[in-house]
């Protein structure tokens, strides 16, 4: 069996990726929770994000950690636009319309990716990708201690901006009660693009946070769509703490199950604890609503 | 024929119906009446089993059929509309009735022909080719009688079927319920509308904050003290019995 | 009257592709043609539960894969005869299907919930293949060349397509019942309002059950039929999210919930999909990016899909000519 030591490093591991799972799922859970839309493009736009990181490292010599701070704002703008300008329009507000449109999109920017940089992975060097944290008995890969520590500071922040800006609470009051909020002037429109613009801009800084220990191929973003819709189930719909634990949890399960079962077949125990959630409790661990 | 004995229903805290009892003689138009959030519909939910009952039973034909499924009910000849209208809306106005003749025959042809004469019951003969979602609300209420009609009913639970239409459609409608009962449908019905109510009913049970708070003959209910309260406010039965004594 | 109409539409366009086929195609148009019959089979699996019913899966995967796999593993493994494979596997396959509506209907799932789940289904089923050896784990499968009528391949491939042909019409003809019977009339009826539904009698759960095991055994058999034409399969062809993508798309563009909207949607977006390749130069995604576009374009102007996008154009030119 496995030294304690290995699985005790599997554990962090899981957690430091955990915390990564819970970014991309923070996005989709604030979507969901304001728009009540299951947004089906959000793995697709991770590849987009993730792709910006390469570009900007590529082209332009930055950092994935610095190139962060450029493509957050650029995926910010993409989101605002895709909802305000493609995603609302198209389904008017019907669930089935909006699961199609968002389905739509992910294909089209998948495949777009595809016909653009074709299906080679790329992956970014850096001096730091295999450094080491020594922490106590445990080796700790420096990227993913950033990733842990990145997603914990943008989860408060994203607190904040909920809790204490006028964004947040037009936000916030478009989650309660829409039609509420639109007589008393809030503009609904621009609060679902804004929450949408707030959902994807959360995977720039996840994408930043992978490149530097992961690959990025026109498919990538598919693989962490489950992973990230199984978070934001298991967390309950729509729940910001839901997801941050659910992701953590997510995390520790992969690592621990790829430990025993290896990298294939590692990927059940996620989906196993997927449909389980659903047929049993589709609330989540901390979702009020039915 | 249906008794709804001791119905108890709880949401998370609120009692909406509290130990209300019902019973329904056969042939009969029963009424429910009561004002706003009484519980009315809440009651209608757990006699046709839509909404399971904290306590209390429902028995149809001196069978219990509390824990029942609202399709078994249905089969058994107890039949709902809604008071939201409820359309399938992609479907036009004869396979919408058609729906509830598949009950008794699964011949195609034959459910499309008792469709047809259901339809033409309620008025709705020459809108047959119309998709439901494209009828007026007073279209759209004949047809959800319609619908409930054609799974042949023993028992009818009409939900507001009135509210909404204005006073010429009522008039239009009271017959056709009358005459349905003529037929040997017992009914019972939600109503807001006293002119119907006194009209149609032999018996009428009123619902308040939950409780059953009178029931009996229309015109003996309508000057029942409680009752008066429970529409118009505290004092207000003493009021209008000051003023009657005044103007007399 | 019209259903009628484009029921006989249907089956003169299906005899004339089979006519044409006969006379001589061009080997690569009579493999489009091929490839989309089994698409337009596998539309009208998923049109029964996504379009009838409207509970939109985005597994169907699971159930073309489980046929594909099973009359392969049959056959390979145990020397067994083509056709009993194929009809092993429509009954597997809609056994899954059963087993999938079992667990999802029992739990009252609908709409997106339901779409996941399917889809988390069908991946459990792709990485099952993909590491089983009787599977043929990462390596996939073959089925050994053996032409003729009782190995269900054919050296001449135009035999091949009159075969889909009819096996399509026989989609059609069991669509046209459906629309008629009390059953399609109880789905379309549940999919509308599942609670009127269950006030007029209707069991809900046994025609949610009905519709996802009939739409899975379809969808099996064209996963059979995948296998018998291109003789490979491996886990991301069978299991993978690309057919049930493909069926979706089809059924949708289409015409979710119409006779004709899978073999609408199939013949248009695979045309579509070889025109913009020829166009392309044959970039890889670009056919798959107009598929995107198109669905989009289908949700905001076609609810209804291309069939009933048509259908309200000639009813508006008809009732214009009316009032003139």
């Amino acid at each position: 069996m496995y030294s304690p030591t290995i699985i005790f490093e599997a554990l962090m591991n899981g957690l430091m990726l955990g915390a990564v799972y819970a970014l991309i799922a923070l996005g989709l859970t604030l979507i969901y929770g304001v728009l009540h839309i299951v947004n089906f493009a959000h793995g697709a736009l991770l590849t987009v994000a993730m792709y910006l990181v390469w570009l900007a490292s590529d082209r332009f010599g930055l950092d994935p950690y610095v190139a962060i701070l450029v493509v957050t704002p650029l995926m910010f703008a993409i989101g605002y636009c895709l909802q305000r300008f493609i995603i609302g329009p198209a389904s008017r507000g019907s669930d089935n319309g909006i699961l199609l449109a968002t389905l739509g999109l992910s294909i089209v920017i998948q495949n777009l990716l595809l016909a653009g940089f074709n299906s080679d992975t790329r992956t970014i060097a850096t001096d730091y990708a295999f450094e080491i944290v020594p922490l106590g008995p445990l080796l700790l890969s420096l990227p993913r201690v950033i990733g842990l520590g990145v997603s914990v500071v943008t989860a408060v922040l994203l607190w904040a901006i909920l809790n204490r800006t006028d964004i947040g609470k037009a936000i916030r009051a478009v989650a309660k009660e829409k039609l509420g909020a639109s007589l008393v002037g809030i503009n609904v429109a621009h609060v679902y693009a804004m929450t949408f613009a707030i959902g994807t801009a959360c995977l720039a800084i996840a994408g930043g946070l992978l490149m530097p220990s992961f690959y990025v191929s026109p498919t990538t973003g598919a693989a962490f769509v489950l992973v990230a819709f199984t978070i934001v189930v298991l967390g309950g719909m729509g729940s910001i703490p839901g997801a941050l634990i659910g992701g953590l949890l997510i995390g520790v399960v992969e690592a621990i199950s790829s430990l025993f079962l290896g990298d294939s077949l590692g990927q059940i125990g996620i989906f196993l604890i997927f449909i389980l959630v659903l047929l049993v409790k589709p609330t989540g661990l901390f979702g009020a609503r039915a | 024929m249906l008794k709804a004995h001791n119905l108890t229903k709880r949401f998370s805290g609120l009692l909406a119906v509290d130990d209300a009892t019902i019973d329904v003689a056969e042939g009969s138009i029963t009424g429910l009446i009561g004002p706003n959030g009484a519980g009315k519909t809440t009651l209608f939910a757990m006699i046709a089993g839509f909404l399971s009952p904290n306590a209390g039973t429902v028995t149809f034909q001196n069978e219990d059929i509390t824990g029942e499924k609202p399709h078994l009910r249905a089969r058994r000849g107890l039949a709902r509309t809604f008071q939201i209208v409820q359309p399938f809306a992609g479907l036009d106005v004869r396979d919408n009735i058609a729906v509830g003749a598949f009950l008794h025959t699964k011949d195609p042809a034959e459910a499309r022909r008792l469709a047809t004469l259901t339809a033409e019951k309620v008025g709705l003969g020459h809108e047959l080719d119309k998709l439901a979602s494209g009828l007026t609300i007073a279209g759209r209420k004949r047809l959800e009688l319609a619908r409930a009609l054609a799974t042949k009913p023993k028992l009818l639970l009409l939900d507001e079927v009135l509210a909404g239409l204005n006073p010429s459609e009522i008039r239009d409608v009271l017959p056709i319920i009358r005459q349905i009962r003529e037929e040997g449908v017992t009914i019972l019905m939600i109503e807001h509308i006293m002119q119907a109510v006194m009209n149609l009913c032999d018996t009428v049970y009123v619902l308040s904050q939950g409780k059953m708070i009178a029931s009996g003959e229309p015109r003996l209910v309508c000057t029942d003290t409680a009752v008066i309260e429970a529409y118009l406010g505290h004092g207000a039965a003493a009021r209008i019995k000051a003023e009657g004594a005044a103007h007399a | 009257m019209k259903k009628n109409f484009e029921f006989i539409a249907a089956l003169a366009f299906l005899g004339v592709v089979g006519i044409a086929a006969i006379a001589g195609l061009p080997g690569n148009i009579l493999n489009l043609l091929i490839f989309m019959m089994i698409i337009a089979l596998t539309a009208q699996g998923w049109n029964v539960l996504g379009g009838y019913g409207g509970l939109s899966s985005f597994g169907h995967a699971a159930f073309f894969g489980t046929g594909a796999y099973t009359t392969t593993i049959l056959q390979t493994s145990f020397g067994i005869n083509a056709w009993v494979g194929l009809v092993c596997g429509v009954i597997l396959g809609a056994a899954v299907g059963a087993m999938i509506g079992f667990l999802s209907f029992r739990a009252g799932l609908k709409g997106s919930y339901f779409a996941l789940i399917t889809l988390a289904f069908a991946e459990v089923l792709r990485i099952l293949a993909n590491s089983w050896d009787f599977t043929g784990g990462a390596a996939g499968m073959m089925v050994s060349i053996n032409n003729g009528f009782a190995y269900l391949q054919f050296s001449d491939r135009r035999w091949f397509l009159l075969i889909l042909i009819g096996f399509v019409a026989g989609g059609l003809l069991l669509t046209r019942w459906l629309e008629r019977s009390a059953f399609g009339a109880y789905l379309i009826a549940l999919r509308e309002n599942d609670q009127a539904a269950q006030a007029l009698g209707v069991d809900i759960f046994k025609i949610k059950m009905q519709a996802i095991t009939l739409s899975a055994a379809i969808t099996a058999l064209a996963g059979c039929l995948y296998v018998q034409n291109f003789l490979f399969i491996d886990a991301n062809v069978a299991y993978g999210s690309w057919i049930s993508i493909e069926a979706l798309f089809a059924a949708i563009v289409g015409g979710a919930g119409t006779m004709l909207g899978p073999l609408i949607g199939s013949v248009l977006l695979l045309g579509l999909g070889e025109i913009t390749k020829s166009f392309s130069g044959g970039i890889a995604g670009v056919d798959l990016v107009v598929f995107g576009i198109i669905l989009i374009l289908c949700v905001a102007f076609a609810p209804n899909g291309i069939r009933g996008f048509v259908a309200d154009l000639w009813y508006r030119r008809k009732s214009r000519g009316k009032a003139m």
